[in-house]
Order: C-alpha cells, then structure tokens, then sequence
C-alpha cells in the first residue's frame, strides 16, 4: 500500500513538472484570434507550456453569454479569457485577483482609468488591459478630395458631406455613413456617442447616478440618427455590427464609417479595395455646442478562478499585456496599446498615425455605466438598446421611448443603489 | 395463480424500467429542477443563494410586455411556416410517390437541406439576404421586380418572412419524408378502386389520399409544431436578441444568461413547457378522435 502511494505522489510531481495546458479564449473580430495566437505560442514556447484556444462569438453578448455559461458550470476547461471593458463588474465573482501572481509594478504601466475600472471594491485586480478602444470617424480621404470637403466637424456637417458625395458618385451602391445599428452592445456605444456628443449627458449621470436620458437634447440626437436611416444610411444599418460596417467600407461603399481603431489595419490591407484611401478623425460633436466624444471601448485579459494552472495563466496574461506584447499588436493589427509611453514609439506612430493625433480622445473615452449598474449592467445595456431600435426603425417616436427608457432605468436603479 | 394478462403486465413492465429510469434521469430531473428554481430569486452566478419567493417570478413574466411578444412572435412563425410546409410537403411528396426516373436518388437530394445545420444554412441565408452583395437582391434587380435593394433583415415588415423561408426551406424535406412513408402504406388497390368508380385524379385525392394519410398528417404536423415552438437557431443566428424577434426560447435564455436570473428564466422555460404540452395534448387527442 504504501509503495503505492509513494508511486503515486510520484507521478504526481512529476505531472505537475509538464508542460501545462492552458486555453485562452480570444476574440475572432477582423485579426484578434490570428494575433491572440501567434502571441500566446510565443509565450507557451518560451515557458515550455502548451496552449489550446477557444473562438467565441463575435457578437460581444454573445460572448459574454459563453462566459457566464461556462463560469456557472465551474468550468475548468478555459483558463484565461478576454474580457470586454464593460464586465469585469458582472464576472468578478469568477475571477481571480491577479495581484496574487503577478508584479504590481507590472499593473501599474497601464493607463490608471482602466485599471481602475478592473478593481473590485475590495482593490483586487481582477483584468489586465489587452487593448482599449475608442470609436472613431473613418473617411474616404480620395472622396471628400474630389469634392473640396474638409472633414466634418459636425453632424451636420457630416449629414452634408455624405449626401452630396452620395448623389454627385451616381453609385448606386455607395452609402453616406454606415455604423453599428443592430440590437447589441455595439449599438448602446454608438447611442452613448450621438448623446454625449450633443451635449445630452451619458444616459445615467456617472457622479451621481441620476438617469439623465430622458432630455430635449438626448430626443434630438435620437431623432437626428432615425433619419439617417434610409437616407446618408442603408437600412441594413440596422442588422449592422462592426464586421457588417467594415465589409461595407471596405468594399469601397460607403463615404464614412464609425468603427473601432482595429479597422485601421484591415482597410489598408493589400486586398482591400481603399487601401490608402481611408483617413481616420474623432466622431463629430453637435451643430450648436457639444463636444467631440468617444465611447471607451476595449478588452482585458482575466484568469478564470475554477482555472486548474492559475499560477501558469497569470503568466500568460502577464506577457499578453505586456509592453512588447501590446507595440507588436498596436503595428500589425493596429489595436490601441494601454501604457503611454507607446505611443511616443516611432514605429508605432508610422503605422498608424493617428494613434498620437487622437492620443486624447483614446485617453478621454467616455464609459459606459457599467460600473455603477454592476451586475445589472446588461439589463441597462439591453433597455437602452432596444428602445432606440424602435425609433430608429421607424416604429416608435423618441420622445416616447426615451420616456419610457427613464421608467425602465428608474426601476432598475433601486437594485443598485441599494 | 397469474393470469397471462398479469404475467405480461410485469415483463412488459421490466422491459420498460429501464428506458423509464433513464428518462427520469435526463428528462424529469432537469424539469423538476426548473420547477424548483422558477419559485425562487435564485441568480445564474449564485444558485445556492437562492432563496423561495412564491409567484414572483410568474407575476413579473406575465406583466412583461416581450414575454408576450415573443410568444405571439413564436405563435405566428409556427403557424405560418408550418402551415406552408404541409402544404409544400404534401404536394412534392405526391410528386415523389409517382415512378419515375432516378427516384430514389431525388429523393436523397431533397434532404440535403434537412442535413445542413441551421446556424450554418442560416449564416448563408444571410449573405444571400444582404442588401449589397445578396444573391436575392441581385436577381431581383436584374429581374426589375424592385427598383432598388430590399433590407430584407432590417426591415421589420420583412424580418418575419426571412425567417420564415429559411424554415420552409430546411424543414419542408422532414414534412416530404414523413408523409412519403405515409403515402407509401396506402395501397395501390384503393386507387384502382377509385377509378374503376369513375373518380377524376382531384376527387381520389380529396376523397381517398387524404383521409387515409391523415393519421401521418397529424403525427408530422405533432413533430413540426413542438420543434417550431422551442425556435431558437434562426431568429438567435440573424438577429441576437432584437425584441422584435424575440422567440420564447430566446427570452428564456436572455434571462437565464444574459441578465443571470435564474428564476425568471426557469418560469419562462416552464411556461414554454406548458404551451408545448398543450399542443401535445390537443394534438393527442385530435389523432385518438381520428383513429
């Protein structure tokens, strides 16, 4: 018996000495697996460890879904998952906190507003930053050349802009202003933009937690993005995410977009019909005041607790999250580092310029009410989400769902604030 | 002393403890867990926690609009879709029982639909929908039929009957199959029958063919409209969790994952359960009335 024993804890050390697996689930948007992939190989090959990878869903609800399934069966089969900026308040319960394996002066070398928002009351870290996000203006630099236009400052300059060049071009398959308009988290980024742009606040106030979306403005600016519709935009607008949105401006079709920096890349790829073509600006801001706004965005990298290797995953989101990590990504798949003193890097900077021109604008994203809405974050998300798409297809005025989105908030509110 | 009766009672019975065991396990375990949950305020990331709270969770689930609006979108799209497949199904079905050449082998090809999975047939539904570079829009440009391209998935009008093809589409091979196997039990004789009586082809089949395929009538239209109502796959593929789309199964699983209530979720699954057995039931009872 005791020989047995002493076999098996044999066989015990000697597991433990292998190589580990570890699973990562990354995104599969434009380059993200591809990237995500040759980083974490890179990493498995230098600790002796091996890697396996699970694609989820574009769709960031979807994904989210996944997660939410996987953690409530205490699944140890994924060990480090990319996290939306907007989560960490929904999944810490299934986190670990990172601080445990990995430096703090490793932590501190991100922005401070992202950390921040990855800390639980309890100060544990529960994610790193893999990249952040920002939406930004695309626009056909070749276009708005051919007909003396700058770049608009305001919607509605762009309203202008997209319609001339639309009906000078006499094609009939080129489209004003395409974006993300079908019922997900994409569209509540681009609402939180038309809002905050045209000064009518950020749908739940972030200092005090008052719900300020039912206001004149907030009614204008919903009004203003219906009429698009069918106008400078295509109806499938509305069955729009942001692979949809890119496919279209890629093709050459459309005059501006509202997408993420990751586009940059793939619109200047060799086989992409405006190579060379494509200008990148902040979003316009109102007609009559308001400010140029951007909904912060971006993912981060967090080690599931029911993981099996915590100790080899935090590793591994370590060296993801690190600077070498994050200036090979931002040049290749041009995906916003997190640590400042990247952006300086020339290599950088010539492959995507705009990265230092819109250095504020990354740096001043506006967010989400994720934080103080926690775990009922997707129900506020959905409410508003699903209240614009009446107005903007046509079935519901913005006065009265704006209105009712007020109620719906409301009700919600008392489980949070409490 | 056992009469035969008895005796065969008991085997029959012994034979059937087992599949009966194996479905109290997978079956009837998950559903009395389902029952259990719906009286609580039980949440996806904390089921321990939960805690019991009467009718709550039915009182917020029947004064919820979407709920519903999902179920009357799932009510409209069962009947729609399976209405045009029995139809459908019927008529090819009728055409395949005839002898002619290659029949067997079209009768394999028409499946090809059916074996697809539905997330990828939808996915390529969608590309043909697109309002750019579809297919659809394409011919019916060149065709002039409209004069500039349909957004077939944004348009609201539209979403119900986008779905509703791809349905037809896949599932109307299952409706030929079964009733192929219905057709083939009628015997030949009755036909004969029927014209040596002087019957035209059309009074056969209202007279003859149909009423005796009516049992299989009942059993496919049984199998389509419990599969049609627990929709999920098409809707969730093409439009995630658009209200407007929304499907009872679909509002289910936005509660149970989405939002994490455990509770609310579970009762929207229990009513789904309810609305299926009460097709069940009626349709049980329709076809022991027929036979």
């Amino acid at each position: 018996m005791k020989t047995l024993l002493v076999i098996a804890s044999l066989l015990l050390i000697t597991t433990s000495a292998q190589a580990k697996k570890i699973t990562i689930a990354c995104g599969a948007v434009g380059q993200e697996f591809e990237l995500c992939k040759k980083n974490s190989e890179a990493w498995a090959k230098a600790t002796g460890n091996e890697m396996n990878y699970v694609q989820t869903p574009n769709d960031a609800d979807a994904r989210l879904g996944v997660f939410f399934q996987t953690f409530a069966a205490k699944d140890p089969s994924i060990d480090v998952v990319q996290i939306d900026i907007i989560w960490p308040g929904a999944l810490a319960n299934h986190l670990i906190d990172l601080r445990d394996h990995i430096d703090k002066k490793h932590i501190d070398l991100h922005f401070p507003a992202i950390i921040k928002n990855n800390t639980g009351a309890n100060g544990a870290v529960y994610a790193l930053p893999f990249w952040t996000d920002a939406g930004v203006l695309y626009y056909r630099k070749d276009l708005l050349k051919k007909y003396n236009k700058t770049v608009p400052e305001n919607w509605d300059q762009l309203e202008e802009t997209a319609k001339l060049i639309v009906e000078k071009e006499k094609n009939p398959k080129l489209s004003g202003f395409v974006w993300q308009g079908k019922s997900y988290e994409g569209l509540t980024c681009n609402i939180l933009e038309w809002l905050d742009s045209q000064d009518a606040g950020r749908i739940i106030d972030p200092k005090t937690g008052e719900i300020t979306v039912n206001n004149p403005k907030a009614i204008k600016a919903i009004e203003r993005a219906a009429k698009w519709i069918g106008t400078i935009s295509p109806k499938s607008v509305l069955n729009f995410s942001e692979e949809e949105a890119r496919g279209m401006f890629q093709a050459g079709n459309a005059v501006f977009m509202r997408n993420w920096p990751y586009a940059w890349k793939l619109v200047n790829a060799k086989d992409s019909s405006v190579k060379d073509k494509v200008g990148v600006a902040v979003l316009p801001k109102g007609a009559d005041g308001g400010k140029h706004s951007a909904t912060l965005g971006g993912w981060n990298l967090a080690v599931s607790k029911y993981s099996k290797n915590p100790k080899e995953a935090s590793d591994l989101v370590r060296y993801l999250s690190s600077p070498e990590v994050q200036l090979e990504r931002a040049i290749e798949g041009s995906y916003n580092p997190t640590i400042a003193s990247l952006y300086k890097d020339k290599k950088l900077i010539a492959a995507n310029p705009f990265f230092q021109q819109l250095y504020d604008v990354f740096v001043n994203a506006v967010g989400r009410p994720s934080s103080i809405s926690g775990k009922d974050y997707p129900k506020v998300s959905t409410a508003v989400r699903s209240r614009v798409y009446r107005v903007l297809n046509g079935s519901s005025t913005a006065e009265k769902e704006l209105k009712g989105l007020e109620e719906d908030l409301n009700k919600l509110k008392k489980n949070w604030s409490k | 002393m056992k009469s035969l009766q008895a005796k065969q009672a008991i085997t029959a019975w012994k034979m059937l403890s087992i599949s009966l065991i194996l479905l109290m396990l997978v079956a009837a375990y998950p559903l009395a867990k389902t029952f259990y949950f719906s009286f609580t305020n039980a949440r996806l990331d904390d089921l321990e926690g939960a805690t019991f709270n009467g009718i709550e969770n039915y009182k917020t689930l029947f004064n919820d609009e979407l709920w519903w609006q999902s179920v009357g979108t799932t009510l409209k799209f069962t009947g729609i879709s399976v209405s045009i497949e029995l139809v459908l199904g019927l008529a090819i079905a009728l055409a395949l029982s005839k002898d002619f050449p290659f029949r067997s082998f079209v009768r394999a090809m028409i499946l090809i639909p059916w074996a697809i999975p539905t997330v990828v047939s939808t996915r390529i539904w969608e590309w043909m929908y697109n309002e750019q570079y579809g297919f659809i829009n394409h011919i019916l440009l060149k065709l002039h039929v409209v004069d500039s391209a349909m957004a077939f998935l944004a348009e609201p009008s539209m979403q119900m009957y986008s779905v509703v093809l791809i349905d037809v589409w896949k599932t109307t091979p299952f409706m030929v199959l079964l009733l192929l196997a219905g057709l083939t039990t009628i015997s030949t004789e009755v036909h004969e029958a029927a014209k040596v009586d002087g019957a035209t082809p059309w009074q056969s089949f209202w007279k003859v063919t149909l009423p005796l395929l009516k049992p299989t009538i009942l059993v496919a239209l049984t199998f389509r409209v419990l599969d049609s109502l627990r929709v999920f796959d098409v809707f969730y593929v093409l439009f995630s969790n658009n209200e407007k789309t929304s499907t009872m199964s679909i509002y289910a699983r936005t509660q149970l994952i989405d939002f994490q209530e455990m509770g609310i979720g579970s009762a929207a699954s229990v009513m789904i359960f309810l609305i299926i057995g009460i097709f069940i039931l009626m349709q049980t009872l329709f076809l022991r009335k027929e036979t």
